[in-house]
């Protein structure tokens, strides 16, 4: 007993004591949203590597959280996958990727392309069945994605829809949440990051891009510039950036990290 | 004990007993053999050893699993103290208004969202307090989750054990501190074995809570101070928001079931080494 | 407590300084409650006061960018997500847990403890992985759209059985042995013993076990949030898509401002009201058992 009462006294002092922290690092902070969340950490470890005695901490929350949070100086910088919207004009963004919205269906549809209308009339409920689109008997599955997010409104913007008209059946979250739910029915239909969405198709997952206007839905089209469905990602400062923020901001805007855009599935802005 | 000719009602109890059973295991195995099926590739020395890369892709979880371990640590520490106290309170102590306004804040705690608490943890630790993101953030979070799980099957443990054994230690002069650790925990361990077990689970497979708290750096935490990403976090954001890492998070996942069932086999030795060889409960 | 419990007298001083203790520790436990609510209220108060409330009635759907916030759809949702979950989990576990004190060999009790372990401390999302990538294309075989009430029920049980059972085992293992010995010297059978004496006197147990489990269903976030459609609607068959309320929080936070944001959190009052009454009914019940 008492021996344990040792180990235990002595597992608490080290727990204690881990509780110092260093101070005499440099860190900046970056917080919002999820998407870009994987790359900014990405970005941050090869700036880390390049600058000793610097930390980049990431954080996600939400695109909405990062903009707040760079306006009150919660963090250094803030992580949107949109535009700023006008409300949002104290703050600057920086660019750092482009990512490409297309629709998918499952491998198994027959339906090999889709007119703007179509789309629209599917997504409102007008059509209900793959048969009035070529396909199958077969019911559709309309995948929407929740509000608020900078996709669903990209989406409502191109197809001049306000979002109580879609009449869909899933709604969902996630980019991969929407993969896999069309991935695991043959009926449905969704729009998701293009990047992700070819990186999936070419691994075996059962889904399939839809081309959009006569536009093939494919990354490099999307770094020509000649999809028409594309949303920014930005990092974005309250204000004019402080010396390490700038620093950060150059190098995630630089081609140094133009292979890190291409492995998360993004792509690297046109130079 | 059971030695009686079987009648119909007796066989068709024991063959539902048996089905439900079956049911519940086949269930299991059937979850635990689809994230065996996809992640056993990753599982080698290197992917607990290494740090992450690409994302999580690639790389190990080394950093990841000594931030869930920490994270436990600190929730644990304030849990079984604070949860032991509250419910040798709730079982011996009071009885009335009082107890029972307790136990319904327990109640009420207990079904509180688990991303409720993630924005209450934020707001009380991370900001408040001044904590920021880091791990004690993240473990204190923890703890408010798991202290209404544990005391309430303490609390129910303990009310269990027949006063028999109470009037025993009084008559064998025992005060109460005494009575309490020689006699009555001993008695409930059952109940505090299962209530720890239940706590553990809850705090690994929590997710919500810790990305607003203990947060998302992936890097090798240096101090309690330092914001962690917990092997549940690494999961959601493997399989739900980096392009291909499927395989990462059901590896991670097989990793913490693992880890599960070492922590709980410890916490159960543990228990039953402090408390039940004192007394048989049964 | 030694003659009996609540009997608190002892002349020992280290005997008060245990009562004081285990006072204020509890205590703090009270105030944390509190503290929680507080910051629900808070940051809710914008569409609490001046009628704003009545808003999650008489709304014509859930349209935040309109202000339209119709909860009662999300809320049949939760309460028959919920229930469903509750009336497969409560007989599979209570059935688990007699088979594991009364029918299980020996060699089998511990590694169905350790079972029921593992499933506990499975990640909510790792459940929703394994509902969205295998339970729900197999319910869109059956009835699409498949992320349905039913998916959310089947993985709310899944998820809320280990519970169950380990509780409703450790009330089992609580039951003196002198009832069985006696039931048994009676000439009851085994079915008449467990149905007839160990369960009810392990009810008090099992019954903090279903209301943990209960509470856990509501309380649930992620897992119902990969499979269960998240469509705002009143189901109208458990093949309906529906959004349950915890889904609608984590759905939606991460995006939300000022009015849609306090909507949100007013939602977190709400599942405690719901919580709050499910535990008054329950401390009722049992108050009255025990007449």
């Amino acid at each position: 007993m008492k021996l344990t009462i040792k180990i235990a006294a002595t597992l608490c002092i080290t727990v204690l004591t881990l509780g110092s922290s260093f101070a005499d690092t440099q860190k900046l902070v970056l917080t919002g949203s999820s998407t870009v969340a994987p790359l900014a950490l990405e970005i941050g470890k090869r700036f880390e590597q390049r600058n000793p005695g610097i930390r980049v901490d990431v954080q996600s929350g939400g695109s909405t959280r990062g903009v707040n949070d760079a306006r009150t100086g919660l963090a250094d910088i803030g992580m949107a996958s949109r535009a700023l919207k006008p409300t949002e004009s104290d703050l600057t963004s920086y660019r750092i990727a482009m990512d490409g919205i297309g629709i998918i269906l499952h491998q198994d549809n027959p339906v090999q392309t889709l007119s703007d209308d179509q789309i629209r009339e599917i997504y409102t409920g007008k059509i209900s069945n793959w048969q009035a689109v070529g396909g199958e008997d077969r019911k559709i599955t309309v995948v929407n994605k929740a509000e608020g997010r900078s996709t669903l409104e990209l989406f409502l913007h191109h197809f001049q829809l306000n979002n109580p008209e879609i009449r869909a059946h899933v709604v969902i979250g996630d980019n991969q949440q929407g993969i896999k739910t069309v991935a695991g029915s043959v009926g449905a239909i969704g729009y998701v990051s293009i990047g992700t969405a070819e990186y999936e198709q070419t691994h075996g997952t059962p889904i399939r891009l839809l081309a959009m206007d006569g536009v093939a839905a494919t990354v490099d089209i999307v770094r020509a510039g000649r999809f028409p469905l594309l949303r920014p990602l930005n990092l974005v400062i309250k204000g004019a950036p402080n010396a390490l923020a700038l620093r950060f901001i150059t190098f995630a805007q630089s081609q140094a990290v133009d292979d890190l855009v291409t492995t998360q599935y993004f792509v690297p802005l046109a130079r | 004990m059971f030695k009686q000719p079987a009648r119909y009602s007796d066989v068709m109890l024991t063959l539902l007993v048996w089905l439900a059973t079956l049911l519940v295991v086949g269930l299991f195995a059937w979850l635990v053999g689809d994230l065996i099926l996809h992640g056993y590739s990753k599982l080698n020395l290197a992917f607990l050893l290494d740090v992450p890369q690409n994302a999580g892709r690639e790389g190990g979880i080394a950093p990841i699993l000594v931030s869930t371990l920490l994270i436990l640590a600190v929730a644990l520490l304030a849990t079984l103290p604070l949860g032991l106290a509250t419910a040798v309170y709730l079982s011996e102590y009071t009885n009335g208004a009082l107890a029972n306004g307790i136990r319904m804040s327990l109640n009420i705690l207990a079904g509180v969202p688990s991303i409720v608490f993630g924005l209450f943890g934020n707001a009380l630790f991370c900001i408040w307090l001044g904590m920021g993101f880091s791990i004690w953030s993240g473990g204190l979070t923890l703890a408010c989750m798991m202290l209404p799980l544990f005391i309430s099957t303490t609390e129910s443990g303990l009310s269990a054990v027949t006063n028999e054994w109470r009037h025993g230690a009084a008559a064998l002069g025992l005060s109460h501190t005494a009575a309490l650790w020689q006699v009555l925990l001993p008695a409930a361990s059952p109940a505090i074995t299962a209530g720890l077990m239940l706590s553990i689970g809850r705090a690994l497979a929590e997710t919500a809570a810790l990305i607003f708290t203990s947060g998302y750096v992936d890097r090798m935490p240096t101090s309690l101070s330092d914001s962690g990403r917990a092997l549940s976090v690494h999961i959601y954001d493997l399989s739900m928001n980096v392009t291909g890492g499927d395989a990462s998070a059901y590896g991670s996942a097989l990793v913490l079931i693992i880890t599960l069932m070492v922590i709980s086999g410890i916490a159960v030795g543990l228990t039953n080494r402090f408390l039940s060889q004192r007394i048989t409960p049964s | 407590m030694i003659w009996s419990r609540h009997n608190t007298s002892s002349p020992l001083r280290a005997d008060a300084t245990l009562a004081r203790v285990t006072g204020s520790l509890a205590m703090a436990v009270a105030v944390l409650l509190g503290l929680v609510i507080l910051l629900l209220i808070r940051e809710s108060w914008g569409m609490l006061v001046d009628g704003g409330w009545v808003r999650f009635f008489d709304s014509e759907g859930w349209y935040p960018q309109r202000g339209q916030f119709d909860l009662l759809p999300m809320l049949w949702a939760t309460l028959a997500a919920s229930l469903g979950a509750l009336l497969i989990a409560l007989p599979l576990g209570m059935m688990s847990a007699v088979f594991s004190r009364f029918y299980a060999p020996g060699w089998m009790v511990s590694s169905l403890r350790r079972v029921m372990m593992l499933l506990a401390g499975i990640p909510s999302v790792v459940y929703g992985l394994w509902g969205l990538t295998v339970l729900v294309p197999l319910i869109a075989q059956w009835e699409p759209p498949g992320a349905s009430l039913l998916a959310a029920i089947l993985i709310l049980a899944l998820m809320v059985l280990p519970t169950v059972a380990l509780t409703s085992e450790a009330a089992l293992a609580a039951v003196s042995p002198a009832s069985l010995q006696g039931a048994a010297a009676l000439g009851l059978s085994r079915k008449g013993i467990v149905l007839g004496v160990a369960l009810p006197e392990a009810r008090a147990g099992i019954m903090t076990g279903a209301l943990l489990a209960a509470l856990r269903a509501l309380g649930e976030t992620m897992a119902v949030l990969m499979v269960a459609g998240n469509v705002v609607q009143t189901p109208g068959s458990v093949f309906d898509s529906v959004r349950v309320l915890t889904a609608n929080i984590a759905l939606e936070m991460p995006y939300a401002i000022g009015d849609h944001r306090a909507a949100l959190f007013a939602t977190g009052l709400m599942l405690m009201l719901i919580v709050t009454l499910l535990s008054w009914l329950a401390g009722r019940r049992e108050e009255l058992a025990h007449v």
